[in-house]
């Protein structure tokens, strides 16, 4: 089961936006993320807007890249008649689900689409997300020869039983396989890890981590596994058919992993991601963190653009009417004041290396600051210098920080 | 049938019932008022006495009220009052003043189980009234009635035969017309002087929101008449007689009250403190010169402090308990403040019971939510300086100062129970620091402990333990029995080196240990993880005796953000800044609401045992 969308006002069927939106656009990068709600099967732990093929309601994978194509000029005549200047995308994501489950044609479509409508910026990343069982070695050097420049792989775990706790359907051998070929494609290589599955211990986590170091990728995503209501697992777990991963151990995992990823050289640019250096930082995830712009296309994917969020209806089917009616497929939104925005910074510039500058705290948050330190949550040299930059303590409580920075 | 006011007291008959909270006084009650005909079948309320919903569903009487109801008898009409007596010991005064009304009672048992000791405790109280008795066991139509044995153990108890015991039904209602009869054959006439002053016992007085205090009087000497006034000779405060009456069960107001007759005044007094229980009235322009004997201020003897959950329930709480206060004379409060539970009171009670009927009623009545502190008693202690303090808080026992000596509240408990857990209430009651008096045989199973018991040991958990020892077999009664020197220590419980007064608590220097040891072990299982290590400490002054740890959180944080959906991350924030203003800030340490209610409350091992 996907998990709900927020509550929040209706979105107009034209999907026109305030004319706030254009303040600062020009200060802002602008991106395209497509949403790809497809998979084969559902993972035990995923809550993702995705369906496999039994679940579609007559909504036809066939058709979706004709429909992605169609929003994105849709995207383009709202953000023309919203008055937003056209900004080439520095990003592109594809994002799922599991993007490479449709033919690479289908792929290389869409990214033509924002290719030809919006153009793309120098040095842009163009990353797909790909299961390693789902790409083979002509797959990915023609992703390469449509235009993108990266792949992320969901590795998860090189252990077998615990491939197998998350249901995940690749043989952990692939990784190496799928890693040279993307690399012989031309493509930069990123590897997704999930740590604290029910059943891991922290040798089998030592096993991923040393797995995947030994791949050499350019960067590296950590998450800790989150049991969310409704999945699979979290059913497993209420029935103590397998245990709750414990905070303590995802603790420790954390911890090994940035020891071990920094020992080989990669840094912690965002609590959850290393890269090898600079240039390999997911520019667009952190797009999401720094509040840059971007458009949001496929079912159930969110946008946002100038202090206006929004986010699409949720089923493909249900997406597929909007598309055919030539409506905005948007199904809510939201236009946030200037205080909501001040506490969006916070909580999220607050978990980038680059950090929160301190003088978007107010009085009181600027005062917490000095209990941050103090508790040896937030680095002391940063904060000197004007910058909130969470210490490797302080990353593992995040969310208490940013409580403290904002506690009124 | 016989008018009120000008009734002959030769025809008046005067009695209670005595009996246990279940053994079915209220069903008897009820089915006397409908065969006397005072109350139509079709108006008949399931337990018509018993006006409160807390009353009905406890199946306990708090509040007594008195019914005439006529009777006949070989062609010569009677008018019997029936006066309710609330059943449980924490209202022996109140019970002691129903008696001192009334010329007889019926000793009402459950025929399948006996007489039980709080049965015993107002059966002596009874006896010390001279009030003739008439023995009756109830429920016959029981398959697991087992009369026989239990006519043996009554007739052994107060004298005369087991033949002479009536066997009833209240729910059939057979055999209740030969107990009116007998009520009309044994119970003495009221004997009184129709030209003295006019002397009047208050034994009830209800607060009723449209007609202000209902004062319930039994007349002794001389008659009252409406618009006199009279006086209340414990205060001398003179009222007018608004309206004078007897219930039947509805009040219906009379042309006045004469020597024997039972009834209900009105003043248009708004408090029930103006009206007290075991007061005499008499008339204000010719007084009597001697109050009647028995009078006594309730004292309270158990005390809590009751806190809203929500804070903003303060000044509801107030004008609740400012509500009650009109009803319920024995009630006292004053407000105090509690660093972990915020604005509340502490209130005063007769005993645990009347606490728990307050808090109940005050949660039912007034919509509110509460927690309340660990009960404690009136402790008298004196420091070497020869200072006297009054200390029924543990926050004012003194600290800096040398204590020379504590003494606590005694009590004499009787506890009845089969002769089979004999050896489990000992246990219970010497780890309670009980001395033994006696023990008497009841018949050939049953036996009745007595034993000398400090009040406070009583108040904690004692019932519970009791009954959960004894499958429920047990009934415990217990009296004032004076004071005793004990060496009694306040142990505080300390998180982060802050002493948290809501669990602090007046304990045996014996016992400060294990005290110790279950708050600590109980908050460090309810306190969550903070941002630092949380001592737990439980200590004597300025000595540690005992010693939990709650070590850091670790990690609190979400890995992710899905998709760029900014707008849950944030919801997800709002949600726990929300929860965090719902936590209580004892130094830096946050401490959920519900972890103080759990932990006074014991929800921690209850929940263990499952």
């Amino acid at each position: 089961m996907p998990s709900a969308l927020p509550i929040a006002d209706p979105a107009p069927l034209d999907g026109l936006l305030p004319a706030s939106v254009v303040t600062g656009a020009s200060s802002r990068n602008f991106g395209v993320y497509l949403h790809v709600p497809f998979c084969r099967v559902r993972c035990g732990y995923c809550d993702f807007n995705t369906y496999t093929s039994d679940e579609l309601r007559g909504a036809k994978r066939g058709n979706f890249a004709s429909q992605a194509i169609a929003e994105i000029a849709l995207a383009q005549s709202v953000l023309r008649d919203s008055s937003v200047p056209e900004r080439k995308a520095s990003t592109v994501f594809f994002g799922g689900g599991t993007p490479t489950i449709l033919p690479v044609s289908d792929l290389a479509g869409m990214l033509h689409a924002v290719v030809e409508t919006w153009g793309l910026a120098e040095g842009a990343e163009v990353t797909t997300e790909a299961n390693p069982d789902s790409v083979d070695r002509d797959y990915l050097f023609a992703l390469r020869a449509a235009g993108f420049t990266r792949v992320s792989f969901g590795m998860q775990s090189a252990v077998p039983y615990v491939l197998a706790t998350l249901e995940r359907t690749h043989d952990p051998e692939r990784i190496p396989l799928v890693v040279q070929w993307a690399r012989e494609a031309g493509l930069q290589v990123s590897l997704d890890l999930i740590y604290g599955t029910p059943g891991e211990t922290l040798a089998d986590w030592e096993i991923s981590v040393s797995q995947a170091l030994a791949q050499h990728p350019d960067h590296i995503s950590a998450y800790a596994l989150i049991i969310e209501d409704g999945t699979k697992l979290a059913g497993q777990i209420r029935r103590g058919l397998v245990a709750m991963p414990d905070d303590d151990v995802q603790a420790d995992m954390y911890e090994l992993a940035d020891s071990r990823f920094s020992a080989a050289g990669y840094q912690w640019y965002e609590v959850s991601n290393w890269a090898r250096d600079g240039a390999f930082r997911s520019a667009h995830n952190l797009g999401y963190w720094v509040g840059h712009d971007w458009w949001g296309v496929g079912p159930g994917a969110h946008s946002h653009v100038g202090g206006v969020r929004w986010w699409n209806v949720k089923h493909p089917a249900a997406y597929a009417d909007r598309m055919a009616a030539g409506l905005s497929p948007a199904a809510g939104r939201e236009t946030l004041d200037d205080e909501t925005r001040r506490v969006e910074a916070v909580l999220l510039q607050t978990r980038v290396r680059a950090g929160l500058p301190v003088a978007r705290l107010d009085p009181a948050g600027r005062t917490a600051v000095a209990g941050l330190i103090a508790d040896e949550l937030v680095d002391a040299r940063a904060a000197l210098a004007g910058r909130v930059e969470l210490t490797m303590r302080g990353r593992l409580l995040a969310d208490a920080v940013v409580r403290r920075l904002l506690d009124d | 049938m016989l008018q009120p006011a000008s009734t002959d007291p030769a025809f008046i008959r005067n009695f209670c019932i005595i009996a246990h909270i279940d053994h079915g006084k209220s069903t008897l009650a009820d089915r006397m008022l409908g065969i006397t005909g005072v109350v139509s079948d079709r108006d008949m309320r399931a337990q018509y006495l018993d006006r409160m919903d807390i009353e009905r569903e406890r199946g306990i009487t708090i509040k007594s009220q008195a019914v005439r109801m006529p009777w006949a008898l070989d062609g010569q009409s009677f008018a019997l009052n029936m006066i309710d007596t609330p059943g449980h010991v924490d209202f022996t005064y109140e019970v002691s003043r129903s008696l001192a009304a009334c010329e007889g009672a019926i000793l009402l048992v459950d025929a399948a189980q006996g007489i039980e000791a709080q049965t015993l405790a107002n059966l002596y109280l009874a006896l010390d009234n001279d009030l003739t008795i008439i023995p009756v066991l109830n429920k016959i139509d029981l398959p697991a009635a087992d009369p026989d044995k239990y006519a043996k153990e009554l007739a052994s108890l107060i004298g005369g035969r087991p033949e002479d015991v009536l066997r009833v039904s209240g729910k059939t209602g057979m055999g209740v017309e030969q107990l009116l009869d007998r009520v009309v054959e044994l119970i003495p006439a009221p004997q009184g002087d129709p030209n003295a002053p006019s002397r009047a016992m208050i034994f009830d007085s209800v607060y009723d929101s449209y007609r202000g205090v209902i004062t319930y009087v039994r007349m002794i000497d001389g008659h009252l008449s409406p618009r006199e006034r009279i006086q209340m000779m414990s205060t001398r405060a003179v009222h007018e007689l608004l309206e004078i009456g007897v219930s039947s069960p509805e009040p219906t107001s009379t042309k006045g009250l004469g020597v024997g007759e039972v009834g209900y005044l009105i003043t248009g007094v708004k408090d029930v403190r103006q009206s007290k229980v075991g007061d005499t009235v008499t008339n204000a322009q010719r007084p009597s010169t001697t109050a009647l004997a028995g009078y006594t201020d309730p004292k309270p003897m158990v005390f809590s402090g009751l806190y809203p959950i929500d804070g903003s329930d303060y000044p509801v709480l107030r004008e609740a308990l400012d509500k009650l206060k009109l009803s319920d004379a024995s009630l006292n409060y004053e407000p105090e403040t509690s660093v972990a539970l915020g604005f509340g009171f502490r209130c005063g009670f007769l005993g645990l019971l009347h606490l728990e009927i307050v808090t109940e009623r005050l949660e039912r009545e007034f919509g509110l939510d509460l927690i309340s502190t660990a009960p404690s008693v009136p402790y008298e202690v004196m420091t070497e300086d020869k200072k006297q303090y009054t200390v029924t808080n543990p926050s004012e026992f003194p600290s800096g100062t040398k204590i020379a000596h504590v003494s606590e509240p005694m009590v004499r408990a009787a506890i009845l129970a089969p002769k089979d857990y004999v050896g489990t209430i000992m246990e219970l009651c010497q780890s309670r620091r009980g001395t033994l008096i006696g023990m008497d045989y009841l018949g050939e199973d049953r036996v009745e402990i007595k034993y000398t018991i400090p009040l406070g040991e009583i108040v904690f958990d004692f019932f519970d333990q009791l009954k959960s020892k004894t499958a429920g077999y047990a009934s415990l009664d217990y009296e004032p029995s004076g004071e005793a020197e004990a060496d009694l220590v306040k142990v505080d419980i300390l998180l982060q080196g802050e002493a948290v007064d809501a669990f602090s608590a007046i304990v045996h220097r014996d016992k400060a240990y294990a005290y110790g040891v279950l708050m600590t072990e109980r908050l460090k299982k309810l306190i969550p993880r903070q941002q630092f290590e949380v001592p737990i400490q439980a200590a004597i002054g300025a000595r540690i005796i005992a010693r939990e740890s709650i070590s850091a959180i670790r990690k609190d944080v979400l890995a992710k953000c899905y998709g760029g959906d900014i707008t849950r991350k944030r919801k997800l924030l709002e949600k726990q800044k929300e929860g965090k203003k719902r936590m209580k800030m004892v130094g830096r340490v946050e401490v959920p609401q519900e972890a103080f209610v759990a932990a006074l409350t014991g929800d921690v091992e209850k929940k263990d045992k499952k």
